[in-house]
C-alpha cells in the first residue's frame, strides 16, 4: 500500500510543493530498499517445542546413539592392560632393595626384577608404558625450562642454550653449556626396563621391545634435530657441551644399538621432552610388535620384568604399565 | 551600543545607536523590531546596511546551549556491573591461587622437587615480593575472563544494528521523503526501555497543519467548505444556523467581521509569478502565491478568509489590498500595527477605510478579549468558543472599534511617546497598547483546527498498552490540549481527570490541592502494591492528569519557608506515578526539561524518552535518556539535537515496540553470552592449577588465549546479535503488552546474571573433568603414542 501512495507522489513530482527535481531525487534516494535483508524480512525458522514433537526426536536420538554406545564398550573391553608396581615402597617387593639403597651417583646400577602372570593372552600389538605419580612435569619452571631452538639443532643455541634454562644451563664444575639442558632434559626417565617370558618348562627368552615408533612424527623430525655441520660424528658434534647433570651417559650415547637413534632425536628423550599435562601421567615406553604367524604377541603365562634402576625417582611413584592389546585395530 | 539584555530572554532587545554625522552623535533607540535574526530574508527592497550582533559564543543560541552530556544506556550501566563483579572473581581467583600455592609449598619437595630447582636468584628473593609477582602472574593468566572485546563487539553491534532502523521502509515518510535518522547508536537498547513518553503536542501528536475550520458572528456559525461562490449556504454540521437574510444589521457584522481578519494579520503574500500575473493567480486560486506568516494559524485565518469571500492581496505603500465578495478591491491603509505580544496575546491593527473611517482591529485570545468587550453578543460568541475549544480547536476572537479623528489622534500621541522613550520602553509601550484596545465591540470568533497526525491515537494506544506512561507537554492553554488528548485517546472517557491547576489553586491553598488528590489516587490503590495496579491499567480507574505551568512552578519550587514545601514535589510525583496519562500545558521549553528532570531523578529512575519536533523541545530532548526529534516545520533543530529522529509520530511506535525491543533482547543476549563465554573459557585455567601445583602454567596455548575472543568467539555472537527475530515483527507491532516483558532492564538482572554465570562454571567443569577423566589413561593416537 504505501509503494502504491510513493508511486503516485512520483507522478505528480515537480509539482508537489516547493521541492524541485533535485528535492525528489533526494526523496527517491532516501527510500530505503524494499529488500529482505533491510527490512528483517529474511527467512527464519524457529522450533517450536512440544511434547508431541520433542519425545519422539529424543528417542530416535537415543536410538541412534544405543548400538554407538555398544560398539564403544566391545571395543573398550577387548582391551587389555596390565599394570605392575615397581616402586618398592613396601617391604615384601622385590625393588624394596633398590629403592632404598640406591642414589643417583652410585656407580653400579640396581637391578630388580619382578616375577608376574597373565592370565590371558595379549593379541596384537603391544604397548608398554611407563607411568609416574606425583611428578609435576605441568610446573611452570619445569616446562619452560628447555629450549627449543637448542634442540632443533642450532648451533648458537648449543652453545649458549636459553637463560630459560637456569639453573641446569651450564655444568657446574666445568662451566660447559648443558646439552641438553634445561630441567626437562635433567630428569629423563632412564630406567630400563626388560621383559623375559618364561616358558612352561622352566626357559626364559627376552621379548624384543622396539624402541622406534614411539615419538609422534613431527616431533622427531621436526621438531627435533641434532645439529648439523660438517663433522660426521655426534661425538665432535657436541664436543664442548656438557652432559645434564643427572645423566650418565651424554646424549651422544642414549643409545649405544643404534647410532640413528642418538642425540636429540633419540625417541625415548623426545617422548620424555613432551611434557605431560597432569600430575600422574604414562608415557610409551617400547612397542612389541604382533608376530607374523599365528601365535599371540604375549601368550598367557608367567614373566619377569626385569627394571634397571637408573636414577631416583624417590619421591615419585613409578609403575610400569604393561602392555596395552589393541587387538581392534 | 548594545544594553544586553539577559540572554535567556528570548523575545527582547534593546540598544541605542549612536550616528556621527559631523562630530554630533545622534542618538537613536534600538528594538526588537531592529534586530535581524538568524535566518530572517530580505524582502521589498535591494539592500540593507546592518551591524553584527551577538555573534559566535555571544549569540543567544549559543548561550542558551547545553552541552550534550554523554548519554548512556542502561545495558551499558548493567555491563559496567558486571565487569565489577568479574573483577572481584579475577582478584579473588588470582588471592586463593596464590594462597594456596604457598600453602601447597610448603613442603619443600613440592616446591623444589630434585628435578626441578629454582635458581639462586630465585631462592634468595623476598617472600612477598614472591607472592606478590605470583598474585601479578595469576592475574595475567585469568584475566581473559574480562571480556574486553565485548565492547568493540557491543559497538560493532550497535552501529550496524543502527543500519536497520534507517532501512526501515516502514518508517519511510512519503511526503517529506526522509526516513529515520540515527544520530546516536549508543541508545539502541534504550528504545526497548522506555518506560515514560514525554511528547511535543504541536507539530508531533499534531501535524502543525492548521486548517480554518469555521467562524462564528454575533453567534452565526460559517463554515468554509459549504459556502460557495460568496454565497453563505446553511451549513449541515452547523448547529446556529443563520438565515440567508440575516438583517442589515447582522449582515454589517459579518462583512466587518471577514474585513477585520483579512486585515488584522501580519501575514505577507509571497509571489512566485511576476507582478502581473498576481491578481490573476490569486483569483484562480491556484498556488501561485502564497501567505507567510511566523504563525500558521494567521495563514489559516486568511486563507480562510479566502475560502469565505474576501481574499487579501497584498499590502502595497500602505494599503492593504482586499478583493470582496463582489471581486471589488478594496483598500485600507495601515496605520498602525499594534504587535502580537505573549503577554497581551492579543494583536491589533488601526486602518483607514477608502471611505476615510477609522477602525481598530483586534484579534486575541478569548480570554484577554473578553474583558475588554463593552457590547456584542459576548454569551453567544462565549459559548461557542467554549464549545470550540472542548472540540480541540485553537479559538481567536475578533473585536473592533470605530475610532473617531480625535481619538486616532490621542492614539498616535501615545504611542509615539512610548516609543521614543527609551528607558521603560517596552512598560510604556504596553500601556499604551492597554489604554487602546478597550472598549471594543464583539464580532465573532474563529476556530482553527490542527489536525492529528496520521494514526496518532492508534500509537499512544499501544504505548500505554507496553505500559508506557505517556506525559503531554504543551505550550497551548487548557482546554485545546485536553481535547487532543481525548482525540488521541491519552485520555479516555473513563479516565478520571485530576486538575491541578491555577484555577484550582486560587481557591484552595496548593497544599489542600495536592494532598485531596493524592488521597484520591492512593485510596484508589490504598491496600495493594502498586506492581499489580500498573499491571493491568484498563482493569482499574485510569487517572489522568492536567496540571499547568505556573502551577508546576509553585509545586518545583523548593522550599523556603516552610519545610513541608519539600513535600510537593514527592506527593507530585506520587500522583504522576499513578497516573496512567499526564498533561501539562502552558509550558515553558525550560519547564519541559525540568519535567523530565524531576521523573528521571525519581526514585525508581525511570528511562524515559522525549519527542518533540520544535526548537522549544531541544531542552527536553537533551535531558531526555533517549531524545526523538520529528522532522517538523519547525525547522531542524530538534533533529540535530536528537539521538533518533523519525519523520512522523506513528513511526514511534515501531520505533520503540519493535526496534527497541528487538535490540534489547539482542544487546542483553549478547553481553551475558560474552561473559558466559570467558568464564567458560577461563575457569578450567583456574582448575588446572589445582593439577600443577599453581604454577601458572596456562592451560591453553597462547594463540587459543589470543584468538578466542577476537576471532573464535565474537562473530558468531555478533551475527546473532544482529539478526535476532525472537518473535516476528507483526506479532510485536500486534501485541504492545510483550513489551512489558523487557521493561526494567529484565533481561539483565543479578539472577539471570548469575544464571549465566553460574551456566558457565559449570559447562567449564564439565569440560575440563571431561577432558580430565577421558584421557586420565588413553592415549591420543592408534599406535599408541
Amino acid at each position: 500500500m504505501m509503494a502504491s501512495s510513493y508511486n503516485a507522489k512520483e507522478e505528480d513530482g515537480p509539482h508537489s510543493g516547493s521541492s524541485t527535481h533535485g528535492g525528489t531525487g533526494v526523496a527517491k534516494n532516501k527510500k530505503p530498499d524494499n529488500t529482505a535483508f533491510k527490512q528483517q524480512r529474511l527467512p527464519a525458522w524457529q522450533p517450536i517445542l512440544t511434547a508431541g514433537t520433542v519425545l519422539p526426536a529424543f528417542f530416535v536420538i537415543g536410538l541412534i546413539f544405543i548400538p554407538i554406545g555398544i560398539g564403544l564398550y566391545v571395543t573398550s573391553n577387548n582391551i587389555k592392560e596390565f599394570e605392575i608396581d615397581y616402586t618398592g615402597l613396601e617391604l615384601g617387593s622385590p625393588c624394596h632393595d633398590c629403592s632404598k639403597n640406591f642414589t643417583w651417583n652410585s656407580t653400579t646400577p640396581c637391578v630388580c626384577a619382578l616375577n608376574f602372570t597373565l592370565e590371558q593372552p595379549f593379541e596384537s600389538n603391544v604397548y608398554m608404558y611407563y607411568g609416574l605419580s606425583n611428578f609435576y612435569q605441568n610446573h611452570r619452571r619445569y616446562v619452560k625450562s628447555r629450549d627449543d631452538r637448542q634442540l632443533n639443532g642450532d648451533p648458537t643455541s648449543l652453545m649458549s642454550p636459553s637463560k630459560e634454562c637456569e639453573p641446569y644451563r651450564t655444568s657446574a664444575e666445568t662451566k660447559e653449556p648443558i646439552a641438553p639442558c634445561g630441567a626437562i632434559a635433567n630428569s629423563l626417565f632412564n630406567d630400563t626396563l626388560e621383559l623375559y617370558y618364561i616358558e612352561p618348562n622352566g626357559t626364559t627368552t627376552a621379548i624384543p621391545l622396539a624402541k622406534k615408533g614411539i615419538a609422534w612424527w613431527t616431533d622427531k623430525h621436526v621438531k627435533f634435530r641434532n645439529p648439523v655441520n660438517d663433522k660426521e660424528n655426534l661425538t665432535e658434534l657436541f664436543k664442548g657441551t656438557a652432559k645434564p647433570v643427572n645423566w650418565r651417559k651424554p646424549v651422544y650415547e642414549l643409545d649405544p644399538s643404534d647410532p640413528e637413534n642418538n642425540g636429540f632425536i633419540n625417541e625415548d628423550f623426545i617422548v620424555w621432552m613432551r611434557t605431560a599435562a597432569l600430575p600422574t601421567f604414562r608415557k610409551l615406553y617400547r612397542i612389541i610388535h604382533k608376530k607374523p604367524s599365528t601365535t599371540s604377541t604375549l601368550p598367557s603365562g608367567r614373566y619377569t620384568l626385569k627394571v634397571t634402576y637408573s636414577i631416583l625417582y624417590n619421591s615419585v611413584k613409578a609403575h610400569a604399565v604393561k602392555g596395552q592389546d589393541k587387538a581392534f585395530i | 551600543m548594545i544594553s544586553p539584555v539577559h540572554a535567556w530572554v528570548l523575545t527582547r532587545f534593546r540598544g541605542n545607536i549612536n550616528i556621527y554625522m559631523g562630530n554630533e552623535p545622534v542618538s537613536r533607540s534600538l528594538a526588537s523590531q531592529n534586530l535581524l535574526l538568524r535566518g530572517a530574508t530580505l524582502k521589498n527592497t535591494e539592500y540593507i546596511y546592518g551591524v553584527a550582533i551577538y555573534t559566535g559564543m555571544e549569540t543567544k543560541m549559543a548561550l542558551n546551549y547545553q552541552s550534550k552530556s554523554q548519554k548512556r544506556s542502561a545495558v551499558e550501566k548493567s555491563m559496567n556491573a558486571y565487569l565489577v563483579v568479574y573483577l572481584c572473581i579475577l582478584i579473588s581467583k588470582a588471592v586463593i591461587n596464590t594462597a594456596l600455592k604457598y600453602v601447597w609449598q610448603s613442603d619443600p619437595n613440592k616446591d623444589e622437587p630434585w628435578y626441578n630447582e629454582k635458581t639462586e636468584t630465585e631462592r634468595q628473593r623476598h617472600i612477598l615480593i614472591r607472592a606478590f609477582t605470583d598474585f601479578l602472574a595469576f592475574m595475567v593468566l585469568f584475566n581473559y575472563i574480562i571480556p574486553v572485546s565485548m565492547y568493540v563487539t557491543v559497538e560493532m553491534q550497535k552501529f550496524l544494528g543502527s543500519y536497520f532502523m534507517m532501512w526501515d521502509d516502514e518508517m519511510f515518510d512519503e511526503e517529506l521523503g526522509e526516513r529515520a535518522v540515527v544520530n546516536t547508536s549508543d541508545l539502541n537498547e534504550e528504545l526497548g526501555q522506555v518506560e515514560y513518553v514525554f511528547t511535543d503536542k504541536t507539530g508531533t501528536l499534531t501535524e502543525n497543519n492548521m486548517e480554518f475550520i469555521e467562524c462564528c458572528v454575533d453567534g452565526n456559525v460559517y463554515v468554509p467548505h459549504v459556502i460557495c461562490n460568496g454565497q453563505v449556504m446553511p451549513g449541515a454540521a452547523g448547529i446556529d444556523m443563520i438565515d440567508t437574510s440575516p438583517g442589515p444589521d447582522a449582515r454589517e457584522h459579518e462583512e466587518l467581521f471577514f474585513r477585520a481578519l483579512c486585515l488584522c494579520h501580519t501575514v505577507q503574500v509571497k509571489e512566485e509569478e511576476t507582478v502581473d500575473g498576481i491578481k490573476h493567480g490569486i483569483h484562480q486560486g491556484k498556488s501561485s502565491s502564497f501567505y507567510i506568516s511566523s504563525s500558521p494559524d494567521e495563514v489559516a485565518l486568511v486563507e480562510g478568509m479566502k475560502r469565505l469571500g474576501f481574499t487579501y492581496l497584498r499590502l502595497r505603500d500602505g494599503q492593504m489590498e482586499i478583493l470582496n465578495r463582489e471581486d471589488e478591491i478594496e483598500r485600507f491603509e495601515l496605520l498602525e500595527v499594534l504587535t502580537f505580544d505573549s503577554v497581551r496575546r492579543r494583536m491589533s491593527v488601526i486602518v483607514r477605510s477608502s471611505t476615510g473611517e477609522l477602525y481598530l482591529f483586534c484579534k486575541g485570545a478569548d480570554s484577554s478579549i473578553f474583558p475588554r468587550v463593552i457590547s456584542g453578543k459576548v454569551e453567544q460568541v462565549k459559548a461557542r468558543v467554549e464549545h470550540n475549544a472542548v472540540e480541540g480547536l485553537r479559538t481567536l476572537c475578533v473585536a473592533y472599534r470605530p475610532l473617531s479623528a480625535e481619538q486616532y489622534g490621542q492614539v498616535c500621541h501615545l504611542l509615539t511617546r512610548a516609543k521614543l522613550e527609551f528607558q521603560d520602553q517596552d512598560k510604556l509601550v504596553a500601556e499604551a497598547y492597554d489604554l487602546i484596545e478597550r472598549d471594543l465591540i464583539l464580532l465573532g470568533a474563529t476556530a482553527v483546527e490542527d489536525r492529528l497526525q496520521d494514526k496518532a491515537a492508534d500509537t499512544i494506544e499501544s504505548l500505554h498498552k507496553a505500559g508506557m506512561k505517556v506525559w503531554v507537554l504543551t505550550g497551548d492553554k487548557m482546554e485545546t490540549a485536553a481535547a487532543t488528548c481525548y482525540a488521541s485517546k491519552l485520555f479516555r472517557r473513563s479516565t478520571q481527570i485530576l486538575e491541578l491547576t491555577t484555577k484550582r489553586t486560587e481557591e484552595q491553598s496548593l497544599h489542600d490541592v495536592l494532598f485531596e488528590l493524592s488521597r484520591t489516587v492512593l485510596r484508589h490503590y490504598g491496600g495493594m502494591p502498586r506492581d499489580t495496579s500498573s499491571g493491568l491499567s484498563s482493569e482499574y480507574t485510569d487517572y489522568g492528569l492536567i496540571i499547568d505551568g505556573a502551577t508546576l512552578s509553585a509545586v518545583m519550587r523548593p522550599s523556603q519557608e516552610e519545610s513541608n514545601s519539600g513535600n510537593y514535589k514527592e506527593i507530585f510525583l506520587e500522583i504522576c506515578r499513578n497516573c496512567s496519562a499526564v498533561l501539562c500545558c502552558r509550558m515553558a521549553p525550560l519547564q519541559k526539561a525540568q519535567i523530565v528532570k524531576m521523573i528521571k531523578a525519581s526514585k525508581e529512575h525511570p528511562i524515559t524518552l522525549a519527542i518533540g519536533d520544535g526548537a522549544n523541545d531541544v531542552s527536553m530532548i537533551l535531558e531526555a535518556h533517549v531524545g526523538i526529534g520529528i522532522m517538523g516545520k519547525e525547522g531542524r533543530q530538534a533533529v540535530r539535537n536528537s539521538d533518533y529522529a523519525i519523520p512522523k509520530f506513528k513511526h514511534l511506535k515501531k520505533m520503540l515496540l519493535v526496534h527497541g525491543h528487538y535490540y534489547y533482547i539482542r544487546i542483553s543476549e549478547l553481553v551475558q553470552y560474552f561473559f558466559y563465554k570467558n568464564v567458560c573459557f577461563i575457569f578450567p585455567q583456574f582448575l588446572y592449577q589445582f593439577f600443577c601445583g599453581f604454577s601458572q602454567q596456562p592451560l591453553y596455548d597462547t594463540a587459543y588465549l589470543t584468538l578466542y575472543n577476537i576471532s573464535f568467539t565474537s562473530l558468531p555472537i555478533l551475527l546473532y546479535s544482529l539478526m535476532e527475530q525472537h518473535i516476528n515483527i507483526d506479532i510485536l507491532k500486534k501485541e504492545p503488552s510483550l513489551y512489558r516483558d523487557i521493561t526494567k532492564n529484565s533481561l539483565l538482572t543479578w539472577p539471570i546474571f548469575t544464571y549465566w554465570t553460574v551456566l558457565g562454571i559449570y559447562d567449564a567443569i564439565v569440560m575440563f573433568f571431561g577432558a580430565y577423566f577421558l584421557f586420565d589413561n588413553t592415549t591420543f593416537t592408534s599406535n599408541g603414542q
